[in-house]
């Protein structure tokens, strides 16, 4: 936001493009979980160009950014974030985009040394080669710590009017963000995705590990945003959902999984993912009667629903939290 | 002028933004996108892309399940 502001204020026109991996941690948790609807449910990247007063292009990359998220050529970070090589990916995808639309360069809000992999002085120029977007690419509020880009040198803009932030202390953003008058500034101080989350990450890894290879489609990286995952064997799992938010988002599944819910007490609703054998089946009906309201009872009543709508009845004994090993849960 | 639909069923936002967003691109100023969808989000969301693009929000309405939004595609 800061940078965009910065370049308008040397009359530059600017639009916003914003990419969309599949792992940002934007509206669909607020839309899946109850407890955080008391959260605006506003997509940040529209909120900020609308106050910016310019147009963003939501871009779909779904598809493409697998190959970033399966082979890093930098590695990953804490876990399964590709910072690097998906900051490489995006600032080439800008380019293109640059370039289709007639635009003349690139910008972007990265501060020297904010981040620990992505944003040091020594990765920032690696971006710039592998991407191939080279002197093109300017960072307003550090430009001045950094050697000058073609629109600095070309006159399209003045140097001067850059800023020489650098580390990660974010008071000279808050600074300069109450100067523009911008009242609601909230900058994600961690990851704006869910690979740089611990957990997410174990489930993704378990993800690969129990398919033996690694790939994934929209709705795999979606449903691992929601519920309790857990897995008692390497060839299935179940997904309870924690609340009513998550049990209506599951249902929208029914289709592609087979399900399971109580009937004789209130529980949540669990998708199967898997092929299970009767026994198995007992095994996670039990597990789902202890997330049920019917734990502490001797005996819980169950459906369990096939894709295509066959019902089955099961009556099970729920299963102690103790017989539930903690390798179980994701 | 014409008036199309968009199916937005199940998917969460930004995908619907993004189907509205690609779908206003193939249209002409004066034609009319119905997008009918899941996620409430879309309910905020495609009027504020709508208004940062400026596009036309005729009108945006609940029911059962579902959220529509009426865009009216104006000359960019
Ligand atoms: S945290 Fe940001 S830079 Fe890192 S992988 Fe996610 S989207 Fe990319």
């Amino acid at each position: 936001m800061l940078a965009v502001r910065v370049m308008q204020e040397q009359g530059i026109h600017v639009e916003g493009i914003n990419f969309f991996t599949g792992f940002c941690v934007e509206g669909h948790t607020h839309a899946i979980r109850k407890k955080d609807q008391k959260k605006p449910k506003r997509n940040n990247a529209l909120w900020c160009a609308e106050q910016l007063g310019i147009k963003l292009h939501i871009i779909d990359i779904i598809d493409e950014y697998k190959q970033v998220v399966f082979n890093p050529k930098h590695g990953y970070g804490a876990n399964l974030n590709p910072c690097l090589d998906c900051k490489v990916f995006m600032v080439k995808k800008a380019k293109e985009w640059m370039q289709e639309h007639d635009f003349d360069f690139v910008i972007s809000g990265e501060v020297v040394g904010q981040r620990p992999m992505s944003q040091r002085k020594d990765t920032m120029p690696v971006v710039q080669r592998e991407s191939g977007i080279d002197d093109l690419l300017l960072r307003p509020l550090s430009g001045k710590n950094l050697p000058p880009t073609l629109p600095e040198r070309e006159g399209w803009i003045s140097r001067d009017g850059l800023y020489d932030f650098s580390g990660r202390s974010r008071k000279p953003q808050m600074a300069l963000a109450k100067q523009f008058g911008f009242e609601d500034y909230a900058q994600p101080a961690g990851g704006c995705c869910f690979l740089t989350d611990a957990q997410y990450s174990v489930k993704l890894a378990d993800l690969w590990n129990s398919r033996g290879s690694k790939e994934y489609e929209l709705d795999d990286i979606m449903l691992l945003k929601v519920g309790r995952h857990i897995r008692p064997a390497k060839h299935f799992k179940l997904i309870v959902a924690r609340e009513e938010g998550e049990s209506n988002f599951l249902k929208g599944y029914k289709k592609q999984y087979p399900h399971m819910r109580c009937t004789s007490h209130g529980g949540p609703l669990t998708l199967i993912d898997g092929e299970l054998s009767e026994d198995e089946l007992q095994q996670a009906a039990r597990i789902v009667a202890r997330y049920s309201q019917g734990k502490n009872t001797p005996q819980v009543e169950l459906e369990y629903v096939t894709t295509t709508g066959e019902v089955t009845p099961m009556s099970v004994e729920p299963m102690p939290p103790a017989e539930i090993p903690r390798e179980w849960v994701l | 002028m014409s008036r199309e639909r968009l199916d937005c069923h199940r998917l969460l936002c930004p995908m619907p933004v993004i189907k509205t967003q690609d779908r206003i691109a193939t249209m002409q100023p004066g034609d009319e996108l119905e997008v009918v969808c899941t996620d409430p989000g879309a309910l905020n969301d495609i009027p504020a892309w709508s208004r940062i693009n400026g596009h036309q929000v005729l009108e945006s309405t609940t029911r059962d399940d579902e959220y529509i939004v009426v865009v009216r595609v104006c000359e960019e």
